[in-house]
């Protein structure tokens, strides 16, 4: 006898199949290798054709043969089954090729175990609020789909559709109290693979020329802002990232090694804002420049970055603050100083020749800066798209083409500072940001990415000289759209000059910020801050389980209550009908929901003879006080349900 | 009549339609069912459609139940150029009175043989079905009223048959039943070529009940106890045809209604005092099948669609 699970597949349900396949597989095609999203695409064409045709499904053979050629190309590509890029393609790839196996229920099932399996991964890629929504959708899809399944073909799209979203919606306090409650463990849930964080953009920790311009061109978010107070003025606006001391004549490096502590006066009274960190992979924290007050857990180092012990691999959230006028590091060791005056030997002669007569005619530091900081003002011109440099790339880039971005500002008027024997020093990160006045972020991307000069003068410290704020000073000002010619390759989300765009990109921009920092934010420390509002000061995981029992138990008695509740008060005489109904499932014969009591005395003297005379009283007992309102004597019911106990 | 303390040993059809079932019976050859669902219909006050081939036995079923219900009988048969007029009559002039007289037609009859009435063109149609439904006629501005009790037994050759004008949805409805025949089975057909012309022995019938006593009957019918549980069973059967994407539309308050008063009458046949589901599924193909459409060949419901249609639904 066959069971229900090898019943063959009706064919109206495989449509619902292909379509679960798809919705649960497809965000997978944005960062899968082409030829994985081909191969599925092509397997679920096959498939679907097979279905249109109603032609026979491969047998056993060629798909063991195509499983071990899926196998060998996921070997190929990632050099493992595991992890989790190779999981993920062997998962996509192994549904799309269960739809050239769909024989009976059994591969119907599996088929949405893996579709909600399939689900989960999305998150290890993306939590936005897209991604949200699309696999709510698919749960939606891969639910109905199960009813479709076991409604039979007498169940209809829209009331399998309906049923499914009752379900889901049924299913919201649960959700609603498991995120909530949940214990929740600071870092991905899962032992991520290493691969997990590969391909995340960002600032570098080395700089040369092209290395900030290529960034420049990346709408993506680097970090977003808030500040406590008033936003300060957009030229103080420096988020400092890694300090650049070595240079080999190409290649900016930071300096590996101790340094002085960072000494600070403070000369203005700090500001304090909250930092949301994207997701970079490197371990600084672009604080707004001077950090004064570092949490528990960052560092502040000798070059005044400041830094975590772990690479930032997810969203992270700071409360900072920040001296916009400050003295840093007057008693500057001489290893330092030392170090950010030495220059490449034989590198760059022009530029060395002009610094050397500077520092000939000059009065002091400060008129070298000037005199640097002119030159930048007269000729030069700030672009995106600079021509390649070669060898002596600050003296080809001084004397000859003269277009730059800021990293060759930056690079060119350090390498001079020091060759006119001033200690000087490249600082990398971001300027400025854009102000969205819906949900008052600073919103920083890529495109803000930016390089500037540090120089130490005797009595003042390390000093900020911003020598692309004399090639653009609208670049400081106002940011880099007003500062680059309407034909540079800035993403057009940046270059928005258009009011009501502008306006839609800050909505959509504050909905997606909401979402993360009260939605994917909300982490161990917000959890223990709600249930010490809700009187629960000490949680451990043991309390919080225990809470989130107890509150299940709750939804679910509640539930329970209101279904009872709802459900019409069933006749004496149906309860007594459905306990001889029990008697006779006993005995293996079922009544359909349709049967007729008389239609089912007939079956039952048909398959026990025996029970037919003692069946047929019950049948006639019941019939008579269910179909007439004006008897209501159920003695006879019952004993006739005696009798035929005996 | 006393109901009988078990309902599946009821002595059977009461007096005297057992004996009415009975001669039926041997006249038209196994088809029990079919006798029990017209009789039924003319019970509960309805007019029965038959639709079947030609040969069948429709015309000799109506011939039987007329003569057996001791109904005065009057036969019409539909042609495409029969006339309005030919149905509900004529005014004549008689010259001796100089006046207009009414000669009444072949409608004024207590049971009324409308056969093959697809034959006719749908303006004749309507002035039968109109006669039907109003129970009375009215000719040359006067109306008058048709006699008590008033049955049509129209018959109907399949529609898609050359020469036809296939009966609108909404005449359609105003029958209370449609039945096939269908064909008889072996023995059935052994004893029927055996025993020769079932017409002229359904002419040999004597009238088993007086045509004054049938109101009373349907009365009692009409007043037939039906609980709550077996009228919502008959509102959810009503309701899955709405919600049933494999009709193109659902079955219309009137047509409950006639499940209900069809299923009352089949009870009565039993001998119960009480309607239980077993009627209402008894009568529901000939009652719900020429209201119903497919939605896949907009044809009518076939015997799967409603036995489809009776397993979606659960008894209360």
């Amino acid at each position: 006898m066959s069971t229900r699970a090898e019943e063959a597949l009706d064919r109206q349900a495989t449509p619902w199949l292909f379509a679960c396949a798809i919705a649960t597989a497809l965000p997978h095609a944005a960062h899968q290798a082409y030829w994985l999203s081909a191969a599925s695409l092509l397997l679920l064409g096959w498939a679907v054709g097979l279905w249109w045709k109603n032609e026979r499904l491969p047998g056993r053979w060629p798909l063991i043969l195509l499983v071990i050629a899926g196998c060998g190309g996921i070997l190929i590509e990632f050099r493992t089954l595991f992890g989790r890029d190779a999981g993920v393609a062997m998962l996509v790839l192994f549904m799309a090729m269960k739809l050239l196996e769909l024989k009976s229920r059994r591969d119907a099932m599996v088929v949405i175990v893996l579709g909600y399996f399939l689900l989960l991964t999305h998150y290890l890629y993306s939590q936005s609020i897209p991604t949200g929504i699309w696999l709510l959708l698919a749960l939606w899809l891969l639910t109905a789909t199960l009813i479709r399944l076991h409604g039979g073909a007498s169940s209809t799209r829209s009331m399998s559709l309906r049923y499914a979203a009752r379900l889901c919606l049924q299913a919201v306090p649960f959700m609603l109290v498991l995120y909530l409650l949940f214990p929740r463990i600071s870092g991905p849930l899962w032992g991520l693979p290493s691969d997990a964080h590969a391909g995340m953009t960002g600032l570098s920790d080395t700089m040369s020329p092209g290395s900030i311009s290529r960034l420049a061109q990346s709408a993506d978010i680097a970090f977003r802002a808030r500040f406590v107070d008033t936003l300060p003025a957009r030229h103080k606006l420096y988020w400092r990232g890694p300090v650049l001391e070595n240079f080999d004549g190409t290649t900016w490096r930071p300096h590996i090694g101790q340094g002085t502590p960072a000494a600070l006066d403070k000369l203005s009274p700090s500001v304090r804002y909250e930092l949301t960190l994207e997701p970079h992979n490197q371990r600084w924290i672009l604080a707004l420049d001077a950090p004064v007050h570092l949490p528990e857990g960052l560092l502040l180092n000798a070059t005044l970055a400041a830094t975590q012990r772990q690479p930032v691999t997810e969203r992270q959230r700071f409360q900072l603050a920040a001296s916009l006028d400050y003295r840093f590091n007057v008693a500057e060791d001489s290893r330092t100083l030392q170090r950010n005056l030495s220059t490449p030997v034989e590198s760059n002669p022009k530029a060395r020749a002009l610094a050397l007569v500077w520092r000939q005619t000059s009065g002091g530091p400060k008129e070298i800066i000037r005199k640097a900081q002119d030159l930048f003002a007269a000729e030069f011109t700030y672009t995106l798209q600079p021509p390649l440099l070669g060898q002596n790339g600050i003296d080809e880039f001084l004397f000859t083409t003269r277009r730059g971005f800021c990293e060759h500002y930056a690079g060119a008027f350090v390498f001079l500072m020091r060759a006119a024997g001033i200690p000087a020093r490249v600082v990398t990160g971001y300027q400025g940001g854009e102000f969205n006045p819906l949900d008052s972020h600073l919103v920083i991307r890529q495109s803000d990415a930016h390089a500037w000069a540090e120089v130490w003068l005797d009595d003042q410290g390390w000093l900020r000289v911003d020598p692309t704020a004399s090639v653009s000073p609208a670049r400081i000002e106002t940011g880099i759209v007003d500062a680059l010619a309407f034909d540079e390759p800035l993403p057009a989300l940046v270059q928005l000059r258009t009011d009501w765009l502008r306006n839609l990109r800050y909505r959509w921009e504050a909905v997606n910020n909401a979402w993360n920092q009260h939605i994917l934010g909300y982490d161990p420390q917000r959890q223990r801050e709600l249930l010490s509002r809700l009187g629960l000061p000490e949680t451990d995981w043991r309390s919080l389980a225990t809470l989130l029992g107890i509150a299940c138990s709750l939804l679910v008695a509640a539930m329970t209550a209101w279904t009872l509740y709802q459900r019409p008060r069933l006749d004496p005489a149906l309860r007594l009908w459905q306990k001889a109904l029990r008697q006779l499932a006993r005995r293996q014969v079922h009544c359909a929901p349709w049967e007729t009591p008389m239609a089912l005395a007939q079956r039952v003297r048909e398959q026990h003879p025996a029970l037919g005379e003692p069946f047929q009283n019950v049948v006639d007992a019941y019939l008579r006080v269910r179909y007439d309102d004006a008897n209501d004597n159920l003695t006879p019911l019952r004993e006739a349900i005696a009798r035929l106990r005996r | 009549m006393m109901l009988k303390s078990k309902i599946s040993a009821l002595p059977g059809p009461p007096q005297p339609f057992d004996k009415i079932l009975n001669d039926a019976g041997q006249i038209i050859l196994g088809k029990h069912t079919e006798i029990r669902l017209a009789l039924s219909c003319l019970l509960a006050g309805g007019h029965l459609l038959i639709e079947d081939l030609p040969g069948m036995g429709k015309t000799t079923l109506a011939h039987t139940l007329a003569r057996l219900l001791g109904l005065q009988f009057s036969r019409i048969q539909f042609t495409s150029d029969l006339l309005p007029a030919d149905i509900t009559g004529v005014s004549i002039f008689e010259r001796d009175k100089s006046e207009f007289r009414f000669l009444p037609g072949p409608v004024f009859a207590q049971l009324v043989l409308a056969d093959e009435i697809n034959r006719a063109t749908p303006k004749t149609q309507s002035a039968l079905l109109e006669a039907m439904e109003e129970g009375q006629v009215t000719a040359e501005g006067q109306t008058r009223p048709l006699p008590r009790p008033f049955f049509v037994i129209a018959t109907q050759n399949p529609t898609h048959q050359i020469g036809t004008f296939p009966l609108p949805e909404s005449q359609l409805d105003r029958f209370l039943m449609r039945i096939e025949l269908g064909y008889p089975d072996r023995s059935a057909e052994r004893e029927l070529l055996a025993t020769g012309n079932q017409r002229n022995r359904a002419e040999a019938l004597v009238s088993r009940i007086s045509p004054a006593e049938l109101p009373a009957i349907q009365q009692a019918i009409a007043k037939l106890h039906a609980a709550a549980p077996l009228i919502d069973y008959i509102q959810a059967l009503v309701d899955a045809t709405r919600h049933d994407p494999a009709f193109q539309h659902g079955l219309s308050p009137r047509a409950g209604l006639a499940l209900l008063s069809a299923a009352r009458a089949w009870a009565w046949l039993d001998g119960r005092e009480i309607v239980i589901p077993d009627d209402v599924q008894a009568v529901l193909p000939a009652v719900a099948r020429h209201r119903l459409r497919t939605a896949q060949t907009g044809g009518q419901a076939q015997m799967e669609d409603i036995g489809r249609l009776i397993r979606s639904v659960a008894i209360p």
